[in-house]
């Protein structure tokens, strides 16, 4: 396989980068090479995964809410921290370790990617420098003082959309700047290869999970697995447990004013080639989402191949309508769930299936101010 | 020893053909005009936030290229017009109509800061290589690229530095080694003395943010000014002995 071609998923992925960081993605791609076939690594991450993470997280049936339907939540927002980002964020401390990087920067638009990586950083003793967008900082407020605590640095990005987008262009040019001391600690199945193959393999742990308890749970693969899709890494982890059933259908919900999949053009953002929000010049738009998290104008590349295999499909929610599933999530089963998970459970409520799994992806103690702004 | 070169990075506005000229006169041997893409991951502040301007004044890639063929029509046939933007300006309007429209405005090369040395390999463009580049990454970017290398003089984005960085030594001797096409060091470079500075180990400079900032500050006769003090500075590096 020649260079260009490695990290694709069929016409998208690749290595988009200014030639400075070529070299330590290198690394990083030989490091993980090594490193997952490594069975003390993966002996380590396993009883981090059990005892520090809490895994295996539980498969619950939300029996007041399915109507009808046989509906599972996966419940990553039992995870410490709250969210699937520490799956991801535990995996790659170790492979910083592993290459010798004691600096960490990382981008959050929720927050819960921050904290993670703040968290990983204070158990494993690295330095940790998180970019914000100002907009996000405001409105995710509890999580930019949770990574304080951690003695994380959170650094304000204060230009352009002041999200996301911005977040992830500035952790890569510190990373660009660093990138001999520095890890860069991406939070999503995003950015330039080996990233997506190492996150959707660190994030896989959901899906071989809930593969194994809805059998238990059923006695059969279940109709749809559904998961909300930001940058797609709690997607892509529960996804991966049934890519090769063919009889489960895979529906990934977008943010309706985020959807890179669905309203999107091919383009290249943040180091791949993907399906992101851009106009006909190439000039990335911005993303309108009332979560934080997925209000991202990117995707990672694999779900853009996905979609067009025709293996997954991708839908829109609306701000009410995520709203109006957190409310009903909250009131019925006595979940508070982040507003990001509760686009998936939106559409899942809708969805023409017997037997149902969603991606419970985080909880929602983020985002009380927003949602109790927009009243019930 | 030939004369140091020297290059000028501006950004496309509609000012730039004027200014294009002025860098000219002022003794700048070839111009770089930056095609704004809105998530520049090589740019530090100055060009980022020039980029910000460009694209709210509508600098979009029609606009980018009539302001290509109007620098072209004032710098006249012979001065090297090299486009600088981003992978996904390319990727929307066609890698090879791009390159087409671009010689049409009359561009001679391109440089696109994003899209790795394998890729492309139908579109001509000037390669970038950094103090990180593996020996043999910059074999096959001398081997690749279009008339001279861009050394990336520091692990970093583009802007003004104090100093023209330590790094930029052992990355000419590298590349010396490595090949004969002329290297002009970049980034971080922005007065007369580190451009006498850097041109003492390179063939020549190219100099960006600093010349956005005296545009923008003093306009053309400004910018001929800052040019020519760059020029002399370049003149003055004695040719290396032997
Ligand atoms: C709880 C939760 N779910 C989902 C996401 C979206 O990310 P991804 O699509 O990578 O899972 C986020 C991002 O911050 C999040 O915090």
């Amino acid at each position: 396989m020649s260079v260009a071609e490695r990290g694709l998923f069929g016409a998208y992925g690749g290595r988009y980068v200014p030639e400075t960081l070529v070299p330590a993605l290198d690394e990083l791609e030989r490091g993980w090479a090594e490193i997952r076939a490594d069975a003390s690594f993966q002996d380590e991450l396993a009883h981090l995964q059990e005892t520090y993470v809490g895994r295996p997280t539980p498969l619950y049936r939300a029996e007041r809410i399915g109507d009808g339907r046989r509906l599972y939540l996966k419940r990553e927002d039992l995870c410490h921290t709250g969210a699937h980002k520490i799956n991801n964020a535990v995996g790659q401390a170790l492979v910083a370790r592993r290459l010798g990087k004691r600096r960490i920067v990382a981008e959050t638009g929720a927050g819960q990617h921050g904290v993670a990586a703040a968290t990983v950083c204070a158990r494993f003793g690295l330095e940790c420098v998180v970019y914000m967008g100002s907009e996000d900082m405001a409105r995710q407020r509890p999580n930019v003082e949770r990574m304080g605590l951690l003695g994380a640095e959170v650094r304000p990005v204060e230009f352009g959309t002041r999200t996301l987008k911005e977040a992830t262009s500035e952790a890569i040019r510190d990373w660009i700047t660093n990138v001999e001391t520095t890890h860069y600690l991406i939070g999503s199945c995003v950015g330039p290869h080996p990233y997506p193959e190492i996150v959707r393999e660190l994030q896989a742990v959901i899906g071989r999970e809930t593969r194994g308890q809805i059998l238990d749970a059923e006695g059969r693969l279940p109709d749809a697995v559904v998961a909300c899709v930001g940058g797609g890494s709690n997607a892509i982890g529960i996804f991966a447990g049934f890519l090769g059933d063919d009889g489960v259908r895979l529906v990934g919900v977008e943010a309706a004013g985020a959807a890179s999949l669905g309203t999107g053009r091919p383009g290249v953002l943040h180091g791949a080639r993907s399906s992101i929000l851009a106009d006909e010049d190439g000039q990335v738009a911005d993303a309108h989402s009332i979560s934080a998290g997925l209000d991202y104008p990117g995707v990672g590349p694999e779900h853009a191949h996905l979609r067009d295999t025709g293996r997954a499909e991708y839908v829109p929610a609306t701000d009410e309508e995520a709203l109006a599933a957190l409310h009903l999530l909250a009131e019925r089963e006595g979940i508070i769930a982040a507003l990001e998970p509760a686009h998936a459970l939106a559409r899942a409520l809708e969805l023409d299936a017997e037997l149902v799994v969603v991606c419970l992806s985080g909880r929602g103690d983020k985002d009380l101010a927003v949602v109790l702004s927009h009243g019930r | 020893m030939a004369a140091k070169r020297l290059s000028v990075y501006l950004m496309a506005l509609p000012e730039t053909p004027a200014l294009a000229e002025a860098a000219v006169a002022g003794g700048a041997d070839l111009l770089e005009i930056g095609f704004p893409f809105s998530d520049p991951l090589a740019d530090g502040p100055v060009i980022r936030l020039a980029g910000e301007r460009a694209l709210e004044r509508g600098m979009r890639t029609q606009r980018c290229l009539a302001c290509l063929a109007e620098t072209r029509r004032l710098v006249g046939p012979d001065v090297p017009l090299i486009p600088m933007t981003y992978a996904s300006i390319l990727e929307a309007h066609g890698y090879e109509r791009f390159w087409a429209d671009a010689r049409t405005a009359g561009a001679t090369s391109l440089i696109v800061a994003d899209l790795p040395l394998e890729a492309a390999p139908e579109i001509p463009r000037v390669q970038l290589v950094a103090p990180t580049s593996t020996e043999e990454r910059i074999r096959e970017a001398a081997e690749r690229t279009d008339g001279w290398l861009y050394l990336v003089s520091v692990t970093g984005t583009t802007g003004a530095r104090a100093t023209v960085s330590g790094q930029l030594e052992g990355l000419v001797e590298r590349a010396r080694a490595l090949t004969g096409v002329p290297l002009l060091a970049g980034f971080g470079i922005s007065t007369p003395e580190q451009a006498a500075a850097a041109a003492a180990l390179a063939d020549g400079i190219v100099v960006g943010s600093r010349a956005i900032q005296v545009a923008e500050e003093s306009g053309a006769a400004g910018l001929e000014e800052f040019v020519a003090s760059l020029r002399s500075a370049l003149d003055a590096v004695p040719a290396p002995a032997g």
